[in-house]
């Protein structure tokens, strides 16, 4: 994320968190208010009898009535600057993008014309202590001498990894028997639609994939905003 | 003796003790809740505590060798499980104690709706149950993830899908549940913090408030038919039933309550001794494409739910259904909160319970058998199954396993059982029917007329009439 976008989203956050501190302190001021328009209003003849002992007066309601709109205002803002942070840190990796790259997977003459592989490479920008899971993995497939094309492993139904049965052209899942053609078409079971593509050039003599994301396929309620094909 | 009677006495004098809690333990409590064979329907509660006590205590201690990085949490749990002292007990306890607690809620909540506890003035007891419940899914899931084996990376991918589909704000709940664009880092550390302080916090609380509600409220009396929830007057008779015959809960129906505490931890410990924790399935390494992820039998279920719907209802089943369930659990109390409690007058609700373990255990059941996974361990059948070493129904044979014919179907008692058994297909369709289906496809089967050649469809052809125990020329 650029430093004016998380400038952003910290002042967003951080004035929803005062709007909220506001309105949570609001009505307990307006009682406060009322109470002590009560009071003054209270006719100027003679005095009212005095409170029967133990019975609080007006001015002492209206006291006891900030103090409470005090108090629940004060827990409000503690709680609204606390939340800043939370909030932003839990959100934040949703709102970081992470750009996609390309990753080498090999030299061109490893690859022979008709065959799918299985390529491992290393996601965008890994932590140190990602270990393996860093890795993804595309099935790759040298169509001709110059066209390659590359699929996610993972099936589109609910993205369990998908295997490539070389002697039958087909992707199979193991989770819910998703069947795919070897272009990626969806050929049988729940797979809704055809499997997500990667992006593949060859450079230096080096086949490289641009890494994606998991791609998340979504369905009738929460339709993809674009196509998966590249 | 006299020492430690010194002692309490000192220490009660100082810490007020007897006083502040005396009276919370031995709180009046209905007699058919403390004496005879109904006293067994109320130890539910308790136990279904015991088990979170147990997770607790054996939890907190296997976070004390649990490295929770994606890149030595599986490494550490092999530790865990191979080479720490009784750290196959620990971890099989924590497993069977998730088990236990999963069945016991269950066990409590049907006690609770079918005795119609939940009815006027202990809807929020319910209430918080309901919150309980979810909590306790929460911490199944969670906690399957941690041990950050193929399965648990799996099902991080599948819960990341189904989040997908919710309306609007599927994706981002999608890379939020990921903590980023794909698996990585931060995402097992997330559910970390949820399984081992998040969730567990907020039980602690809802155990809390529901506990003080079952003192503020008084633990429900055994329903009688006929008579009716007074919304009004229930507490007024509630009580002048304490005062006539409540019995004090501590110890009369306590001891049950550690009666059963105790054979369950016994019962969790044995069975860890015996079957030992859930093994691992293999390193999380998100590029295995030979891991079939399955969740624990307690979400089983609803894995086997999403394969056997109709491919076109799944999103809404997706979205729908834990809104619907949720609905139905929180409006209970208020739109059935007065009334009949005894079962008599209430027919519906054992119908209903029935119906949904009726439900629940089938998907169990399919779930396990998983009908709808190809079957990729299948072998080939061997010549001796064939009848022949060469020729076309050989070629067939061997033509059949590499199409990937025999993941999903039998034959000869071999293969899967996706689509149907083709042994005696032959009997049933005639040829051109089954060239039809291997060429054109079906519904749930792959179109085979890119794929196959003319020679291995004549090959598989020959092989199933020979499956059927025809010959070339009876066929023909």
């Amino acid at each position: 994320m650029t430093g004016r976008g998380r400038k952003a989203l910290v002042s967003a956050i951080a004035l929803f968190a005062a709007a909220a501190a506001w309105f949570s302190s609001l009505p307990s001021w307006a009682r406060g208010r009322r109470a002590r328009a009560d009071a003054s209003s209270a006719p100027a003849g003679p005095l009212p009898p005095p409170a029967s002992p133990g019975l609080p007066s007006a001015e002492e309601i209206s006291r006891r009535h900030f103090l409470t709109g005090l108090s629940i205002g004060l827990g409000a803002v503690g709680t609204a600057i606390v939340s800043v942070p939370i909030v932003g840190f839990i959100v934040g990796p949703l709102l970081r993008s992470q750009p996609d790259v390309w990753r080498p997977v090999g030299p061109l003459g490893q690859f022979k014309v008709g065959d799918t592989v299985k390529v491992t490479f290393q996601d965008p920008s890994p932590l140190p202590w990602a270990g393996v899971t860093a890795d993804s993995a595309a099935w790759l497939r040298r169509v001709s001498e110059s066209e390659f094309r590359a699929f996610s492993i993972h099936c589109t139904h609910l993205g369990c990894p998908i295997r490539w049965l070389a002697s039958a052209h087909l992707f199979m899942c193991p989770c819910h028997g998703g069947v795919f053609y070897e272009d990626g078409r969806p050929a049988a079971g729940p797979p809704p639609v055809p499997l997500a593509e990667l992006m593949v050039r060859v450079r230096d003599g080096q086949v490289e994939v641009r890494t994606r994301g998991v791609a998340i396929t979504g369905g009738v309620l929460n339709p993809p905003p674009e196509k998966n094909a590249p | 003796m006299k020492v430690l009677r010194g002692a309490w006495h000192w220490l009660d004098e100082r810490g007020g003790f007897a006083k502040a809690f005396g009276p919370v333990i031995r709180h009046r409590v209905p007699p058919e809740s403390a004496q005879g064979r109904s006293a067994w329907l109320y130890v539910w509660g308790v136990a279904t505590l015991a088990a979170f006590l147990l997770q607790v205590v054996t939890g907190v201690i296997l976070a004390t060798a649990y490295v929770p990085s994606t890149a030595h949490a599986y490494d550490s749990l092999q530790f865990i499980t191979q080479d720490a002292t009784l750290g196959t007990m620990l971890r099989g306890m924590h497993y069977f104690g998730a088990s236990a607690m999963v069945v016991l809620l269950a066990i409590h909540m049907v006690r609770v709706f079918l005795t119609g506890s939940y009815k006027v003035p202990r809807e929020l007891n319910w209430l918080s149950g309901v919150v309980l419940l979810a909590l306790t899914f929460g911490m199944a899931f969670t906690g399957q993830l941690l041990r950050w084996d193929s399965d648990a990376v799996g099902s991080v991918f599948v819960a990341a899908e189904q989040a997908g589909r919710l309306p609007l704000i599927g994706s981002a709940v999608a890379h939020f549940i990921l903590a980023g664009q794909n698996v990585g880092a931060a995402t097992l550390s997330r559910f970390f913090a949820l399984h081992v302080f998040i969730l567990p916090g907020l039980i602690f609380l809802v155990i809390g408030f529901h506990l003080y509600l079952v003192l503020h409220n008084g633990v429900s009396e055994l329903p009688a038919s006929g008579r009716r929830v007074d919304r009004r007057a229930y507490r007024t008779w509630y009580h002048s039933l304490l005062d006539r015959s409540g019995k004090a809960y501590f110890p009369n129906a306590a001891w049950r309550e550690f009666l059963v505490a105790a054979t369950i931890v016994a019962i969790v410990a044995a069975l860890a001794l015996t079957l030992g924790p859930k093994e691992l399935t293999g390193p999380p390494d998100p590029t295995n494409t030979q891991a079939s992820p399955r969740p624990d039998w307690y979400l089983l279920w609803i894995f086997a739910l999403l394969a056997v719907i109709p491919t076109a209802l799944e999103d809404y089943v997706i979205v729908l259904g834990p809104l619907v369930v949720a609905i139905l659990l929180i409006a209970l109390p208020f739109v059935a909160g007065g009334g009949e409690r005894a079962l008599r007058r209430r027919p519906w609700a054992p119908a209903f319970v029935a119906a949904s373990a009726v439900v629940v255990g089938a998907l169990l059941y399919t779930g396990v058998r998983e009908p709808w996974a190809p079957r990729f361990g299948t072998q080939p059948l061997s010549a001796a199954v064939v009848g022949t070493s060469s020729g076309q129904v050989y070629d067939g044979s061997q033509a059949f396993y590499a199409l990937g014919c025999q993941y999903c179907h039998t034959v000869k008692g071999q293969g899967g059982i996706r689509g149907p058994d083709l042994t005696n297909v032959v009997n049933r369709l005639t040829e051109a029917d089954i060239r039809a289906y291997i060429l054109r496809g079906r519904p749930e089967m792959p179109a085979y007329q890119t794929i196959i050649s003319a020679s291995q469809l004549d090959a598989i052809l020959r092989f199933l009439e020979a499956t059927a125990g025809k010959t070339g020329a009876e066929a023909h």
